[in-house]
This record gives C-alpha cells, sequence and structure tokens, in this order.
C-alpha cells in the first residue's frame, strides 16, 4: 500500500472519530429543548462537559490532517464550501462557550441554552451539507475552485444536512440513554427511536440519490465485482436498524450507543467506496492531491508515536467519567 | 459597510480580526496554566489552603479563558484554506506538517486532560489531578512551539525546494525547517509575553482586593507572586526582544527600518527616533525626537555605523511604515512601564512595606490590561513588518489568497465582528465579575462557583457527590497553619 493510500485512511478514520465523538455532543445540543430545564438539562449537559472538548479536538486532525497531507483538496474544498464554514465555525463558537456561560450566568441560562441548540444545529448542518457539496463534485479549473459562492446549495446537500442532523440526534439520545437513568432514561429512548427512524430514512434517500447523482457513483455500485460487495451492505444495515431499534426499546443500556456508531460507520465506509479514489470529486484523486512524500512520511512518524498515547488518555478520560451521571454531576 | 473593498483586503481584515481575538485567550491561558500548576504544586508540597484556594479562584477563570481561546482557535486552523487557499496549496507540504504536529502533540494533551483538572479532583486523587495540570500547562506550551514554528518559518523561510508546480517542498531536513533562523527568538519573547500578560492580570486582581482590604491574605498572596514575576521577567524580556531586534535586521531590514523610521539611509550613525509622525508620502518622520547615533549604538554596537533605509528597498517592497512604528513604540513603551513596576514592587518589599502602598496597588491596577496591549502591539510589529509579503520575498499576501467573492468575504467578516464582539465581550464581563469577587478560604471549585447546578436544581448535595467543595478532596494536611 502506498503513502497516500494510507493517508486516506488516517484521514478517514479522523473524520470518523470526530463525527462519532462530537456527534454525540452536538446530538445532545439538537435534542436540548426537549428537556426540562434544570435537572434534567444539568444531567444532560455534564454528561459530556467533562469530554466535548477532546471530542472537538478531531475536527481540528481531520482538517489540519487534510491541509498537511492533501493540501491541493484543503485549498479546494475550503473555498468552495466557505458559507458553509463559516457557519459551522459559528455554531461550534456558540456551543463551544455555552458550556461555561450557562453556570456562570443563571439569569441568561435559558439564553445560552438556546445558544447551544442552535449552534449545534448549525454546526451539524453545515457539517452534513459540506459532504453532500463534495459528494456532488466540485469545480476546478488548474489548481482552484471555479465556481460561484452558491453552488453547495442543492436539493442533495439538504438532504445530507438533514440526515447528519438526525444522525446526531440518533448518538446522542443513544448517549444519554447510557449515561442517565429513572425518568430522564426514558424520555432518551423515546427521542432514540424517532431519530433512529429519520436517520434510516434519510440514509436510505441519499443512497438512492447517490447512484442518481453520477454515473460513476453508480457504476461504483452496481458493476461487477463491486456489486458482490456492494449487494450484502444494506442487508447488513437492515439487521443492524433492527436490532438498533430493538436495543433501543429494550432495556439497552450502552447497546443502542454502539449499534448507532455501527450504523455510522457502514454509512461512512458507504460513501468512501462511493467516491474513492476521487478525494475531490470528479477531478482530483487522492494521488493528484497529495503531499510529497517526505511530508507524508514526517507526519507518518509523527501519528505512529502519538496516536496510541492519544487513545490511551481518552479513554483514561472517558473512564475517569464513567457510569451513569449523579444528581450533582461533575460539577 | 464594506461595499468599497476588495476581497483580498476584507480576508486581510478578517484574518487580522479573528487572529487578534484569538491570541488574547492564549495569551493568558499560557501564562496561567503554568500559575495553577504552581499553585497546585505549592499546595501538594506546603498543604497551606492558601494555595488551594487561589488554584481554585483562577481555574474558573481559566475555564473560560479556555473556552473562549478554544472556539476562536479552531476558527483560525480552517481560515487558512477558507481565505487563503493559494497559500494552503503551495506553502501545505512544508507548514501543513508542522501544524499537525500541534494537533497531535499539543491540543489533544490539553483536551484529553482539561476534563480531568477542571472536573476531576475528587475522581482521581491529589497526584493524578496535579499531572492532568501539568499536562494541560505542557500542551499550552508545545501548541506555542509548533504554531510558532510556522509562523517563523513564514518570516525567515529555509530549508525548503521549489517544486515544478509551484509549491514549496521540504527539502533535505525537516529540523532546518522547525527550527528556522527566526523560531527561537520569537518562542521565548512570545511565551515570556505570555507569562507577563497573566503575572499583571493576576497582580491587578491582588492589587484591587488589597486596595479594598490591605489584610486578605489570599489577595497578598497572589500580587507578591505576581510582582516576583513582573521584577523578574520583565527585564529577560526587554533582553530577549532586543536580540530578536537584532535577529530581525539580519533577516528582514526592511522591517526594523520600518520600526525605527528610518526612511533615508545614515552613513554615518543612524539616530533614533523615539517619537514622530511618519509621512510616508514625503518619506520623512515629522516633529521627529532623536537622539544621534543611538540607533546605530543599539543595533550595530558601534556610534558610527552606517545603517541603509527604506530608500534602498524598491517601494512596492516596503511595509506600511506607520502602523509598525507605532506599534513597536507601544510594545516597548509597555515594556517600560512594567519594569518600572517591577522595581517599584522590589523597592516596597525591601522596605516591607509591599501590601501597604496604595499607590503601587492603584498603578498595577492599571496595568492589568497592559500585557494584552504589547502582545497585540508586537504581533501588529511582526506581521505587519513582514508585508507585502506572506511567504518573506517568496509569495506575496496579494498572491496567496482563495478566490472569493467579495461579498461572500464581506459578509462573514461581517458576521465575525457581530458574534465575537458579542459573544467574547460577554465571556470577558464574565470573567471581570469573577474577578470582582474577593478570594475566599474555602473557595469553590471549577463549576461551582456560587451558581452551579445546585442551585438551579434545588438538591442540598451530601459531601461525598459534591467535588467542588473543599471537603470533598484529599484534605490538606492538619498541621498547617495560614500564613502569608
Ligand atoms: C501561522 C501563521 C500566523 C500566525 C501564528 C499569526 N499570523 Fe498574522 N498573518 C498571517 C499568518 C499568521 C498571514 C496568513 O500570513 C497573514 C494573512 C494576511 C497577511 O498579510 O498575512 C497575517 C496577517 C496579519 C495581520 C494583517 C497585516 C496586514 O494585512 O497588513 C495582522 C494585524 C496579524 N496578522 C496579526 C497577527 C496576530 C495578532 C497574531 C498573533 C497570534 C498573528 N498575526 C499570528
Ligand atoms: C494562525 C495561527 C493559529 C492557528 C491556526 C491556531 C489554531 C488553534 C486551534 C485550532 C486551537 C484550538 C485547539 C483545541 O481544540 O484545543 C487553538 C488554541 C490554542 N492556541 Fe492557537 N492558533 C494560532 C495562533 C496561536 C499562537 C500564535 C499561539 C501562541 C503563541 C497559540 C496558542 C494556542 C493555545 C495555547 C491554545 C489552547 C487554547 C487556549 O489556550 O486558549 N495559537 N489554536
Ligand atoms: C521593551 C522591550 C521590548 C523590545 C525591545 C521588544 C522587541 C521586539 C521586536 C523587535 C519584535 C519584532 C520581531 C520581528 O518581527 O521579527 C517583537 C515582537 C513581539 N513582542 Fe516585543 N519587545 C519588547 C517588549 C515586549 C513586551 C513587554 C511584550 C509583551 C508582554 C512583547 C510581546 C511581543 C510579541 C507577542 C511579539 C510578536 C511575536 C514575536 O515576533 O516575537 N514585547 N518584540
Amino acid at each position: 500500500m502506498d503513502l497516500t493510500v494510507i493517508w486516506a485512511f488516517i484521514i478517514a478514520f479522523a473524520v470518523f472519530a470526530y463525527v462519532v465523538m462530537d456527534g454525540f455532543d452536538l446530538g445532545i445540543g439538537i435534542l436540548f429543548p426537549t428537556f426540562q430545564p434544570g435537572r434534567e438539562r444539568d444531567r444532560a449537559m455534564n454528561s459530556i462537559a467533562p469530554v466535548w472538548d477532546g471530542n472537538e479536538t478531531w475536527l481540528v486532525l481531520g482538517g489540519g490532517g487534510l491541509f498537511a497531507a492533501f493540501p491541493l483538496a484543503y485549498a479546494v474544498i475550503l473555498p468552495a464550501t466557505y458559507p458553509l464554514i463559516i457557519a459551522m465555525l459559528l455554531g461550534l463558537v456558540f456551543r463551544g462557550v455555552a458550556f461555561e456561560y450557562r453556570w456562570r450566568d443563571p439569569g441568561h441560562q435559558r439564553f445560552w441554552d438556546a445558544a447551544f441548540t442552535g449552534g449545534s444545529l448549525v454546526a451539524a448542518l453545515a457539517q452534513g451539507m459540506t459532504l453532500g457539496a463534495l459528494l456532488q463534485g466540485i469545480e476546478v479549473e488548474g489548481r482552484a475552485y471555479a465556481g460561484s459562492w452558491w453552488d453547495w446549495l442543492t436539493p442533495y446537500t439538504l438532504l445530507t444536512g438533514l440526515g447528519t442532523v438526525a444522525g446526531y440526534a440518533l448518538l446522542g439520545s443513544t448517549w444519554l440513554i447510557w449515561k442517565l437513568d429513572g425518568d430522564e432514561q426514558a424520555h432518551a429512548r423515546k427521542l432514540a427511536v424517532r431519530a433512529a427512524i429519520a436517520t434510516i430514512a434519510l440514509m436510505g434517500a441519499v443512497s438512492l440519490y447517490n447512484i442518481s447523482l453520477n454515473a460513476e457513483y453508480a457504476a461504483q455500485w452496481l458493476t461487477a465485482p463491486h456489486v458482490y460487495f456492494a449487494a450484502p451492505v444494506p442487508i447488513i444495515t437492515a439487521i443492524i436498524a433492527a436490532s438498533l431499534l430493538r436495543a433501543i426499546t429494550r432495556d439497552g443500556n450502552s447497546k443502542p450507543f454502539w449499534l448507532a456508531i455501527a450504523l455510522f460507520f457502514l454509512g461512512m465506509a458507504g460513501l468512501g467506496v462511493t467516491i474513492w479514489p476521487y478525494v475531490v470529486p470528479p477531478g482530483i484523486t487522492i494521488w493528484d492531491a497529495a503531499a510529497p512524500e517526505r511530508s507524508q512520511i514526517f507526519m507518518l512518524v509523527g501519528v505512529a508515536l502519538t496516536m496510541p498515547l492519544i487513545i490511551g488518555y481518552t479513554i483514561w478520560a472517558y473512564w475517569v467519567f464513567r457510569g451513569k451521571v449523579t444528581d450533582e454531576g461533575y460539577h | 459597510m464594506f461595499e468599497n473593498l476588495d476581497a483580498l483586503l476584507l480576508a486581510r481584515i478578517q484574518f487580522a480580526f479573528t487572529i487578534s481575538f484569538h491570541f488574547f485567550f492564549p495569551a493568558f491561558s499560557i501564562g496561567l496554566a503554568s500559575y495553577l500548576a504552581v499553585l497546585e504544586g505549592l499546595w501538594l508540597k506546603t498543604g497551606k489552603p492558601v494555595y488551594l484556594d487561589l488554584f481554585k479562584y483562577w481555574i474558573k477563570i481559566f475555564a473560560i479563558a479556555f473556552a473562549m481561546g478554544v472556539v476562536s482557535g479552531i476558527v483560525m486552523s480552517y481560515q487558512f484554506g477558507t481565505n487563503w487557499s493559494v497559500f494552503s496549496d503551495l506553502a501545505g507540504p512544508v507548514v501543513g506538517p508542522l501544524m499537525a504536529y500541534e494537533v497531535l502533540t499539543a491540543f489533544f494533551l490539553e483536551a484529553g486532560f482539561l476534563g480531568v483538572m477542571l472536573f476531576g479532583m475528587n475522581k482521581v486523587g491529589r497526584k493524578l489531578h496535579f499531572a492532568a495540570t501539568l499536562m494541560v500547562a505542557l500542551g499550552t506550551f508545545v501548541s506555542a512551539f509548533w504554531i510558532l514554528s510556522v509562523n517563523s518559518w513564514m518570516q525567515t523561510p529555509v530549508g525548503y525546494i521549489m517544486g515544478e508546480n509551484g509549491q514549496f517542498l521540504p527539502g533535505e531536513s525537516w529540523w532546518d525547517i522547525v527550527f528556522n533562523p527566526s523560531f527561537p527568538y520569537r518562542l521565548v519573547h512570545t511565551v515570556m509575553a505570555a507569562y507577563l500578560t497573566t503575572a499583571f492580570v493576576v497582580g491587578a486582581v491582588g492589587a484591587w482586593h488589597l486596595l479594598k482590604d490591605r489584610a486578605n491574605p489570599h489577595a497578598r498572596k497572589m500580587f507578591s507572586m505576581a510582582m516576583w514575576m513582573a521584577a523578574i521577567v520583565t527585564p529577560l524580556q526587554i533582553f530577549a526582544g532586543d536580540m530578536h531586534g537584532l535577529n530581525t535586521l539580519e533577516h528582514q531590514p526592511a522591517k526594523v527600518m520600518a520600526m525605527e523610521g528610518h526612511y533615508q539611509s545614515h552613513p554615518e550613525g543612524a539616530p533614533l527616533i523615539l517619537f514622530g509622525i511618519p509621512d510616508s508620502e514625503a518619506k520623512t518622520v515629522r516633529y521627529a525626537i532623536e537622539i544621534p547615533k543611538a540607533s546605530s549604538l543599539i543595533l550595530k554596537h558601534d556610534l558610527n555605523a552606517p545603517m541603509a533605509g527604506l530608500d534602498t528597498i524598491p517601494d512596492d517592497e516596503e511595509p506600511p511604515v506607520g502602523m509598525v512604528f507605532w506599534a513597536f513604540r507601544i510594545m516597548v513603551g509597555i515594556g517600560f512601564a512594567m519594569l518600572g513596576i517591577g522595581l517599584w514592587s522590589l523597592w516596597g518589599r525591601v522596605r516591607g512595606r509591599l501590601y501597604d502602598m496604595v499607590w503601587l496597588h492603584r498603578a498595577a491596577v492599571l496595568m492589568g490590561p497592559s500585557g494584552f496591549a504589547a502582545v497585540l502591539a508586537g504581533w501588529i510589529t511582526t506581521e505587519v513588518g513582514r508585508q507585502p509579503y506572506v511567504i518573506y520575498g517568496l509569495l506575496r499576501t496579494a498572491d496567496a489568497a482563495s478566490p472569493l467573492d467579495a461579498p461572500a468575504v464581506a459578509a462573514s467578516l461581517l458576521a465575525f465582528i457581530l458574534v465575537y464582539f458579542t459573544v467574547f465581550g460577554i465571556g470577558v464581563w464574565y470573567i471581570l465579575k469573577l474577578m470582582g469577587k474577593s478570594p475566599q478560604a474555602g473557595e469553590l471549585g471549577a463549576k461551582r462557583g456560587d451558581v452551579g447546578p445546585i442551585r438551579t436544581a434545588g438538591i442540598t448535595p451530601g459531601p461525598t457527590q459534591n467535588p467542588g467543595s473543599p471537603d470533598t478532596l484529599p484534605s490538606a494536611k492538619p498541621t498547617d497553619k495560614e500564613r502569608v
């Protein structure tokens, strides 16, 4: 395997880690208004307060990794989705400060709770739409983006945006099933059922749309030999979806969360197969965009040395705050 | 409101605006993280509760500042691509890996241990908690290391080769790139700047509470600690700044000419212009107050050394002189004012009256924000002084921008201005409110303050559930007496 492929997998891993980990934080933000002010909201917030910053760092790794390993892709995608990226960044500003501000100013707690929800919603929508904009293809001339600043807005990107919002809500609600108990857990279960149904429906719609979007994507899936690998995917997805719904409605504690992650994994793997080997469809492959070997090796050393440590202390930090959130939370 | 400006200028304003805001928070949190580590270390070593109280007092402020630093930093890391895409494409192979190292070695470290540092005190025990605090402090330093290496490489680029597609590619040795010629100076000067910024904030808060109650033991302790920093670090900082200037003279002479206001060359010793009004049209500094030959003495250690001026630089390669000239004077002026406070406090200490000198306390309150002003002025000197280049001598700023329409950038700039002033303005207000309260014996931890989730939830916590309260902490040694 060449270094460029390894780097493509590293970036994909960072993006997946981000989507899952910050996904449940953002999902809780999205669902926040359905929780009662006071104890319920405080507990939901406390279940992520010690970890959200670490979760968000995967976003910086995804972006920074793309910059370092595929500079051309970074230099094309970000101008092409400019308004989406700015909206996401501003959304993250609001939700990030809300963690602190809501405790500091009880008089305006409602306001910061709304900022938490609004910021999370905007960030999730913008991320999903950015993904859609990438999949639907970006116009490039020479080494630069050549389209206009509204090209990203299409029905397809709206669909991927909504799908991401629903998916994050699913992750958030299943996380809360795990971390809460009593009435609040029951409430989270109700939310999770709805989010799961919405997610599955939207995932299906996006998949079908993908095939109609361009002939090459259809070919990736529908011709032999690909079709032999592709055919089981919907079946596996259906099985996971069914067990997810079961686990949510029965006694599943942490199980719904893990199954939701599995669903996300399938979705992302599917998208990976769809655009491979392009990093910016339809024109730029991962090899076109790759940094020179010297840069790739230098960073690979860094990843090899630090990633095990990062994963180690991240797990430790989660372990420290394991178990149900108590009334007092971590505060 | 920005309709007459072109996309390039808007992008520059946006970058300058967002980085200036961002840098305020690291400038404070790099120093504060270290200060918290020192406080916790002293508490563990001596067992004196005053250190624990101060730790808990400052960690609440740290939590807010850190959150603001994180969210404004994420904006920065994406802005290279959104607004400077040509720069990202061309320089990505060289600076991208350094920024990736920053994420891997610094951001994860800070973020991973931050949760334990803020909320984990009664979950992991003292030693491990102290380790988490140290990791966060270390992370802030490592972060400064990498990002300053990137910035310094853009100022003094070495160790690269030009690719056929116009990209800058890494040459033989990464070592040359990371430790480029201006990096050691910039790292030392910037990290000390962060320490001074924090020291003057801590000193101002201490002084404020001393003015209200001279006997306040917590205020005394923090004031005294901050004044030691002021007295010791300021001279070092001035020395480092001087060395930095000599380094800049070697690598970016045009920047130094702008700092000094030397439009003309001086074959027999250049004067040091203390004040004046640079006039770039007429190429002269009006109403200049100058010391003859002193500039040659400082920069070349020889009264009669010849010094070239901006007349030796083509007009289209000159930086804007006015901004650089003024920003530099503001920074240096503040540096000497800080030195003044440091010396004044030493004198007070010698006489044993450090806590009684009301005028010193008033001056210290006034100097509270001075570090932020100096840091901003320093960066403006550095960044404006390297114009018109973004990679010095090689890539012009004008050629580095993204192909964006002006309305897109105008809209984002407007959004940043509105959001930053509101959100960060409110954050700073919360910080000031916390600073306005006097630290107490039995100060509460990061989240509880007086308005934690307990009050809002109306539940009285049992001791074991209450990590913020000191009685649940591994207790201080019982024999300790409060002594300041
Ligand atoms: C990693 C790189 C980097 C770092 C650490 C900084 N800058 Fe910078 N700065 C740039 C990279 C850059 C740049 C990309 O090179 C810009 C954008 C446009 C330009 O002219 O240079 C720039 C421009 C720029 C300008 C506008 C100058 C002009 O257009 O005339 C200002 C005022 C600052 N910066 C201020 C700062 C401050 C306060 C910083 C402190 C944190 C800072 N910069 C760190
Ligand atoms: C253009 C330049 C810069 C970029 C792209 C940038 C990027 C970032 C990012 C993405 C974060 C958030 C990390 C997290 O999630 O924890 C951050 C925070 C931080 N940055 Fe920057 N940064 C820049 C300039 C600087 C400079 C010049 C320094 C110091 C000398 C610095 C020091 C820090 C520190 C210490 C933090 C931790 C958060 C805090 O202390 O508030 N940064 N930066
Ligand atoms: C009074 C003596 C001082 C002198 C002679 C001095 C000198 C310098 C010089 C020459 C530069 C520009 C270097 C370049 O662009 O290549 C600089 C930058 C800077 N200064 Fe100072 N300085 C002094 C005091 C201070 C103080 C008190 C602070 C903050 C508390 C400070 C913070 C900074 C910062 C943050 C920068 C930008 C980063 C860098 O290039 O290092 N300086 N200083």
